[in-house]
């Protein structure tokens, strides 16, 4: 089952665009993500919005364009009345992403009689689901079909239909290739595009043998998948039961952040126990229990193999549709006391491992480790990684993130900003600046003029109560920054200070009011 | 050819890590007169005076790939780090250890090459033998800043500077410090040597000051030949 644009109907609904939940036809509505379209209603498409488009750019093709960010917890917590549904009709819900889900057929054939009574009863389901949402009430547009294999499946949705069991080779062989990533950034479709292979069928007719031995695992999956074959790997098999991770939460923990950081380490444990026995996951089953006996179990399926970091996003959007959906008969009463994670289908772990240098790779793996330890031991947000980021203030210009999370700069340090210090970098830097007295050789406070000139020059610098003497500086150097807006302008004049004992001090005097801080030292 | 010679190289800057003997980490040229061995391994080195002296003493090491870790030093600048080619990308801060300084130092030592920590102002001497302990049978350099460590291999200090570029008069700017640091230590590192350098140089980074008068006072003879024989040619 597959609902079409489903990040635009979540970002709609969370967002709660006037009409736009109701009645989704009236407004062409893109979802973005880093500047970049992740998805577009169908309005928008027709006026040639793509994803991958940059803002600007989309909105130039379509100017009434409603442009919304992308909410992925949203997308969980919406889906979450959806799978109920599904689960309400057939066990055993697999939960592609938020969005797309799939159901074993047959248990459920056989019970209805037909698979169309089955899609009946899905789409009644269905369509009965988010009207409990109370006044908020959700259009969704899904998508139903039937295939052989969850990949054969979720073309058949795409376009509404039934394939008969067996059919779905001859069904897949006119999509072209790039329906196998739809992302569209894979280099495998792109390379198969370059061969010439432009639909499914090209591909899947070439000798199994030899993709595997060409294009590696991902190839050989993509191959039978391209074949119309049950997705599931040749040398798929039942995990044994020691690959269980289990995270016993003492007290209980109500928090979905709080969970997901806790939960970081059972994921590596569980990845690294299954890459000890050469494997690695394509999909697996999420149990959480609470203190008062609820439980939610849900099946992730992942197109490859599950990271760490998939592992940990797959806890944290479960977590988020069952503590926080929109469904208050199935919210949980308490904290939640456990987390387990059943791999349930397996694959060979692939030749390809983390580095190309020998071991290199390794030695970046253990320090990775010590510092994943050290964060569990101090809390999170106690070891963080520096970074450069963009500013004329030194306190701007170094910018310290949580370790583990990617360093993206907020502004560009490459570009030329104006009026920041040239190098070298004062070392130490002071935050928040300390406030100090400069004063003259008269023992007056050292005042900037309204032309930015120092009538009577620096002499002694005042640090709590202890008095410096100043034997050279520099300055002024005025910075008007943000004049435009009275909340975020700042106007300081840097000086660049050196006592007697040869420190060097960078200080601030912010105007007007003239009040002196000492930034930075040059340590 | 060239591939495998760096493949070899980069293999064996990485297995060396946890090897006996492995070879110690590289310094920056301008310090090699005060550690002439480099960062060896498995040792203590002391560093007082100065958190660019820090950088300098890790910025070739990182740029090669070692990780770094500063525990207990908020306030650290990411530009003046880079400047001295320390790699961002493996540099770890742990900023406020708290009463779980020495845990967390121990177990970085485990893994990453260069743990630099200002210890807390009472350390139990327990603590500074067990985590040197550490560094040696982990091979990876423990540096101690600030504070008095006893038992360090090597003890780096500055001891003076002064700044160019700025004058009484308000004009120019701090382009670069004069330093003279030295380096005492114990065993084959027992006699004091000293470098004159500058740090920063102009422009950031560390450069020594005059490279042909930078070897050990005991060598000044064959020193001045070198002037000599460098004026000649």
């Amino acid at each position: 089952m597959w609902c079409p644009d489903w990040p635009v109907t979540a970002a709609c609904a969370d967002a709660g665009t006037p009409g736009t939940p109701g009645t989704p036809d009236e407004a062409p509505i893109a979802v973005l993500t880093a500047n970049r379209v992740v998805a577009c209603s169908h309005e928008a498409r027709e006026s040639g919005v793509r994803r991958g488009l940059r803002r600007r750019e989309a909105q130039s093709r379509c100017p009434e364009l409603t442009v919304l960010p992308r909410n992925e917890a949203a997308e969980a917590r919406l889906f979450e009345p959806i799978v109920l549904a599904l689960e309400s009709i057939a066990p055993g819900v697999e939960v592609t992403r938020p969005g797309l889900a799939a159901i074993g057929m047959r248990g459920p054939t056989r019970y209805f009689g037909s698979e169309t009574a089955v899609l009946h009863a899905l789409s009644r389901a269905v369509g009965a689901a988010p009207a409990q949402d109370g006044p908020k009430q959700l259009a969704v547009t899904a998508l139903i079909g039937v295939g052989d294999g969850s990949f054969a499946a979720e073309q058949a949705a795409r376009q509404g239909i039934i394939v008969p069991a067996g059919e779905s080779a001859g069904f897949l062989a006119g999509l072209p290739v790039s329906t196998l990533d739809p992302s569209g950034d894979s280099p495998l479709i792109d390379l198969l595009r370059r061969l010439g292979l432009r639909t499914l069928g090209a591909f899947a007719a070439l000798p199994p043998g030899e993709v595997h031995s060409r294009f590696g695992p991902d190839g050989a999956w993509a191959h039978r998948q391209a074949g119309g074959r049950d997705d599931r790997p040749l040398a798929a098999r039942r995990p044994p039961a020691e690959l269980v991770a289990t995270l016993d939460l003492e007290p209980p923990v109500d928090r979905i952040d709080t969970v997901a950081f806790s939960a970081r380490a059972m994921a590596e444990r569980f990845i690294a126990d299954l890459a000890g026995h050469g494997l690695a996951c394509a999909c697996l089953e999420l149990q959480v229990i609470t203190e008062n006996g609820e439980e939610a179990v849900r099946r992730w399926r992942h197109a490859g193999v599950l990271s760490t970091v998939d592992v940990v996003d797959r806890i944290r959007w479960q977590l988020e549709g069952w503590l926080r959906g929109g469904d208050r008969e199935h919210r949980p009463t308490g904290g939640v006391t456990r987390l387990r994670l059943v791999p349930i289908e397996t694959v060979p772990l692939g030749v390809h491992q983390q580095a190309l240098w020998g071991g290199s790779g390794a030695d970046d793996e253990r320090a990775h480790r010590a510092l994943a330890r050290v964060q569990t031991l101090l809390g999170h947000g106690s070891v963080l990684t520096p970074m450069i980021d963009g500013g004329r203030d030194p306190l701007q210009r170094t910018r310290l993130v949580p370790w583990g999370d990617t360093p993206v700069p907020e502004h560009s340090p490459e570009q030329p900003w104006p009026g920041h210090l040239p190098a070298p970098a004062p070392s130490v830097l002071i935050d928040p600046p300390r406030p100090v007295r400069v004063l003259d050789a008269g023992g007056r406070p050292v005042t900037v003029d309204d032309r930015g000139v120092v009538p009577q020059p620096p002499a002694q610098l005042v640090v709590g109560n202890e008095a410096r003497a100043v034997t050279a500086w520099a300055g002024p150097w005025p910075v008007d920054e943000r004049w435009w807006s009275p909340d975020a302008a700042t106007r300081v004049v840097r000086f660049q200070l050196v006592d007697v004992a040869g420190h060097a001090y960078l200080v601030a005097c912010s105007t007007p009011g003239d009040r002196w801080t000492l930034t930075a030292t040059y340590d | 050819m060239l591939d495998l010679a760096v493949r070899d190289r980069l293999t064996s800057l990485a297995d060396s890590g946890r090897r006996r003997g492995a070879p110690p980490l590289p310094v920056a040229g301008a310090l090699q007169p005060l550690l002439p061995e480099g960062l060896r391994r498995g040792s203590t080195v002391h560093v007082a005076g100065s958190v660019s002296l820090l950088f300098a003493l890790l910025g070739v090491a990182s740029a090669e790939g070692a990780w770094c870790a500063l525990v207990g030093l908020p306030g650290i600048s990411a530009e003046a780090a880079d400047e001295y080619g320390v790699e961002l990308g493996r540099l770890a801060v742990v900023p406020y250890p708290g009463p779980g300084w020495a845990t967390a130092v121990g177990a970085l030592l485990d893994a990453v090459d260069v743990v630099v920590t200002r210890p807390p102002p009472r350390v139990v001497p327990g603590d500074v033998r067990r985590l040197s302990a550490r560094a040696r049978s982990h091979d990876s350099v423990l540096v101690p800043f600030g504070a008095e460590w006893p038992g360090a291999e090597v003890r780096l200090h500055l001891r003076e500077g002064q700044w160019e570029g700025v004058g009484a008069d308000g004009r120019g700017r701090l382009s670069r410090r004069r330093v003279i640091v030295t380096a005492e230590g114990r065993g084959r590192a027992a006699q004091p040597r000293t470098a004159r350098l500058w740090l920063p140089a102009a422009g950031g980074g560390v450069d020594p000051i005059d490279p042909i008068r930078m070897t050990r006072p005991a060598h000044s003879t064959r020193s001045d030949s070198n002037v000599i024989a460098l004026r000649a040619g």
